[in-house]
């Protein structure tokens, strides 16, 4: 490859935000402004110099982060520091949602329009109005804030006030797990410490907080352009759990009982004897006890976690990677943001888990770009792990090596899917790969990977601590285990719950405290379906909701009351993925536009007047489950569906 | 007249299509056996020198046990299973791929597109006058070829042939997310401040007509572009030692546009800016 970079320059922030990253340049190959005459006679090249393509996000990140958008010469410093095609970034910086490539204010209030904020009034902008001098508002898909709707989440571009860029750190020879050629792990983090020191992780770190709104009518994002921007204290994750500190809880059972930043807290309260149980079972029998506990895949796809652990396991080919997806987007999910700000130390030994089940040495925790309080709460968990030994080269004296790694997403739903969140850490375009191959045979770097929902991880940890059989005694026989609710839209007490599969979807609003004017309910998320309010003896496990021909999908139960017109919500859900579709394949890319076009045509409209519509969009939605590449595209007809056939909406 | 590099004999897979027996050598691909057993597949994003893309799924068929349609071009013949190509399913698929397609883009140049409408009883229209199209005006802005993106169905092909499966040049990349994807380059630039190197390699694989020489856009817009009047001379181009099959488009004694064998164990269709540009010579009589 021949690189050919335009002639503009980086700024000196641009340039200081590259550099806080990878270091300083090492030639004028790389960027260094003065020539010398090594570079005359050398200069780095080939792969080497290609394989770091997986610091193109982390690298669009930190230009982003500091000066609020990504400009020409920023863009070409980063190209010419990874050797990266400069169209190849462009078309990787386009595809992320949170970046911009013109200019924009350094501070972005990104307004939530989506489902459950709908229903508790947010408004899109166009019916919003105001401008807020030396502000950017967008308006968002669903910030996971759905407990505490209607949120905004706002960023603050800016450089590392006071802070000096982290020196960079030397070479390795390649002693370090993971791709090679790369830096070593990251360095240990000064303990007990959530200020935004730079730490030693990939990710530059955003100089941003996300705030909700209250639920005062002053506080919503209305016409009048009002915008809550003052700093305010976000509230404790343990606000997200109703049933905080309730005895019997078990995936729940520490949040807003333990410091989230304490290890010490966590270890006094059962961490880490998971662990060790496992290290006295040996990986075999780890995988042994989850396939037994029949433990599900909790981020949609339910598919057994103890095979896809076995199927990595026994790959030849290394290394085997674990990634952890918690680019939880699906409208009206908040488990995994809640779980990782109250409990992140539990993430981090339940990976620790599955990499030495599967036999990784390296993880990466794919974390959702609008999460910064996870962020910096998992990079202090993460930091605090490692300076004691529980991560590392020899985690707790066994012998046995393994490093988390957090990645940041940059605003694509179509990310949570396994594949796509593959290409999106090796520095691609965020787009699905077709299978087969399957990820535990060709996954993150073209090697077998075990890739698992951040709920699905913490499941492990009572498995390994109750045993299998013990675990396999909640719930029912196809769904085990507890399961984690995320209730949102028109109910009293918003929040996320748990309960052992088998509760009803009664048992569940009963909890959460049901409306009297409830219209409808979303299961599953904009991915899912709708079911009537005299369907509330569902019982919520995965065989229970497919019997009635809905789904469980990610755990989101979004309670809908009359107040918002139901073809609103149809039209947001279709927005929703127009706007994700990734356009890798014809049927999503057009299908979702055909959708959308088709819900704005009958908004208004009821039976015949509707009907050749909705004959189309059963044709299109048809061909969308059908052909298209990947779930999004699969599922984007079902809520729709199941608000026509289910709920009869436009008749 | 081209050589056939010989390889080593590959096991023979054998599953069932459309409930007749057929056998394909190990790797190869649904579509492979289709178009060995004569069955006409339609296909858009497959490239014949190119790892398959299965963008563009008009290509879908039927795997016995899936879930969901599977894409001929990229699924690999695996022993016992079976498949059906001509299924409700199939043509509900394909009609509506070629319907949203055809809706959104021009396919006026696009081959066979207007045969496959008519198969597939595929009506474009039924989206309303209103369904939102590319609406993209062509970019002339070099002398060699153009780029007139409403004709283009987003297949990569140009993007994978630019880059690391052929000229390793990587001057365009998909751009932007879902309907409003584009082929650019960085920033949006003209061709001429770019990586392009105008080899021409992404007008050879492009299926629609997206790109063109603009020698044949110009006669095309002139009216007077007639495949039908045109020969085709394959010859071997004269400016180095190389030895690149030249497929000479002639119409009225003029070259008017260059190609080269897909299966040449030279080039594999690809050309650089010498062989695929460089022709005007031939015609100059001073």
């Amino acid at each position: 490859m021949d690189l050919r970079f335009g002639d503009s320059k980086p700024t000196d922030e641009e340039r200081d935000a590259v550099d806080a990253l990878l270091g300083p340049p090492e030639s004028a190959w790389e960027g260094a402004d003065d020539r010398s005459d090594a570079d005359l006679r050398w200069a780095r090249g080939g792969r080497a110099a290609r394989e770091r393509r997986d610091l193109l996000l982390p690298g669009l990140h930190a230009l982003n982060d500091r000066v609020g958008w990504i400009s020409e010469g920023g863009l070409g410093y980063l190209c010419r520091r990874l050797t990266v095609p400069p169209a190849e970034a462009y078309g990787v910086a386009t595809f992320y949602s949170l970046f911009s490539l013109k200019p924009r204010a350094r501070t972005v209030v990104r307004v939530c329009t989506d489902l459950a904020c709908a229903v508790r009034g947010a408004v899109p902008s166009a019916e919003r109005g105001g401008a807020v001098e030396g502000v950017t508002v967008e308006d968002s898909p669903c910030l996971g804030l759905c407990e505490r709707a209607p949120a905004v989440l706002t960023m603050r571009a800016g450089g590392p006030a006071g802070l000096s860029p982290t020196p960079p750190l030397p070479e390795t020879g390649g002693s370090a797990p993971g791709p090679p050629n790369r830096r070593s792990a990251p360095r240990p983090q000064s303990p007990d410490r959530l200020e935004p020191s730079r730490t030693g992780t990939f990710s530059a770190r955003p100089a941003f907080e996300d705030e909700a709104a209250g639920r005062s009518a002053a506080d919503r994002p209305t016409a009048t352009g009002h915008l809550p921007l003052g700093s305010r204290a976000e509230p404790p994750p343990a606000q997200a759990v109703p049933q905080a500190k309730a005895p019997g809880l078990i995936l729940l059972r520490r949040i807003g009982v333990v410091d989230p930043s304490s290890l010490d807290d966590y270890r006094a309260h059962g961490g880490y004897t998971a662990l060790r149980r496992a290290f006295a079972l040996g990986p075999a029998a780890v995988i042994r006890e989850v396939t037994d506990a029949g433990l599900l895949g909790r981020g949609g796809a339910a598919f057994p976690t103890g095979r896809k652990w076995q199927a990595t396991a026994a790959q030849p080919d290394h290394p085997h990677y674990l990634v952890c997806n918690a680019d939880e987007s699906e409208p009206g999910t908040f488990k995994d943001r809640v779980l990782m700000e109250g409990d992140p130390y539990a993430l981090v030994e339940s990976m620790t888990i599955a990499a030495y089940a599967v036999g990784a040495k390296h993880g990466y925790l794919y974390l959702r770009g609008e999460y910064p309080r996870a962020l910096r709460t998992l990079e202090h968990a993460i930091g605090q792990a490692r300076a004691r030994g529980l991560l590392g080269d020899d985690i707790l004296g066994q012998g046995f090596a393994f490093d988390i790694e957090i990645r940041r997403g940059a605003g694509a739903y179509i990310c949570g899917e396994e594949t796509a969140l593959f290409n999106s850490i090796e520095g691609y375009r965020g787009e699905p790969r077709s299978k087969p191959p399957f990820p535990v045979e060709k996954g993150l770097f073209g090697k077998p990977t075990a890739e698992n929902n951040v709920e699905t991880l913490v499941n492990v940890l009572p498995i390994l601590t109750m045993g299998a059989a013990a675990y396999a005694a909640i719930g029912t026989p196809k769904s085990t285990g507890p399961k984690l609710f995320c209730v949102s839209g028109a109910v009293a007490r918003p929040g996320l719950y748990e309960l052992p599969f088998g509760a009803t979807l009664g048992d569940l609003l009963g909890l959460a405290g049901t409306p009297d004017n409830l219209r409808a309910i979303l299961l599953g998320g904009a991915a899912g379906g709708f079911v009537r309010p005299d369907e509330l003896d569902i019982p919520l496990t995965f065989e229970g909701t497919r019997e009635a021909g809905t789904t469980l999908g990610s755990g989101v139960v979004l309670a809908i009351d009359d107040s918002v017109p139901l073809p609103r919500l149809l039209l947001r859900v279709a927005e929703f993925f127009r706007d994700e579709s990734c356009g890798q394949c014809v049927p999503c890319r057009v299908g979702t536009v055909r959708q959308e076009e088709a819900l704005h045509r009958i908004a208004d409209r009821t039976g015949a007047a509707a009907a050749a519509d909705i004959a189309l969009l059963r044709d299109v939605g048809q061909a969308m489950r059908d052909a298209s590449i990947c779930g999004l595209g699969q599922t984007a007809w079902n809520a729709v569906e199941s608000a026509i056939d289910r709920l009869g909406a436009y008749e | 007249m081209t050589a056939i590099p010989l390889q080593p004999p590959r096991r023979l897979v054998e599953f069932t299509l459309d409930g007749e027996p057929v056998r394909v050598p190990e790797g190869g691909t649904v579509l492979d056996a289709c178009r060995a057993a004569g069955k006409d597949v339609p296909t858009l994003c497959e490239g014949d020198t190119l790892k398959p893309k299965n963008a563009c799924r008009v290509c879908v068929v039927e795997v016995e046990g899936a879930r969901t349609l599977a894409p001929a071009c990229s699924r690999r013949a695996e022993p016992g299973m079976e498949v059906r190509t001509d299924t409700e399913r199939t043509r509900h698929s394909r009609r509506l791929v070629l319907e949203l397609l055809a809706s959104s883009v021009d396919l006026s140049t696009t081959p066979r597109a207007a045969a496959w409408l008519k198969e597939y009883e595929a009506k474009p229209d039924r989206f309303g006058p209103d369904a939102a199209r590319l609406n993209e005006e062509p970019r002339v802005d070099n002398e060699l070829y153009v780029r007139d993106y409403d004709k283009c169905i987003l297949c990569y092909k140009c993007v994978d042939a630019c880059g690391e499966q052929w000229q390793n040049s990587f001057a365009i990349s998909v751009v932007g997310r879902g309907f409003d994807a584009r082929i650019a380059v960085e920033h949006d630039a003209p061709l001429t401040d770019s990586a392009c190197v105008y080899c021409g390699n992404c007008v050879e694989v492009c299926p629609t007509g997206a790109l063109s020489f603009k020698s044949e856009f110009d006669m095309r817009a002139a009216g007077t572009w007639d495949e039908a009047a045109q020969t085709e001379t394959t010859t071997v181009c004269a400016y180095c030692g190389v030895g690149c099959n030249l497929t000479l488009h002639v119409q009225d004694n003029e070259i008017v546009k260059v190609t080269s064998p897909h299966d040449s164990p030279v080039t594999h269709g690809n050309l650089c800016i010498k062989g695929r540009f460089g022709y005007q010579h031939v015609q100059n009589r001073d």
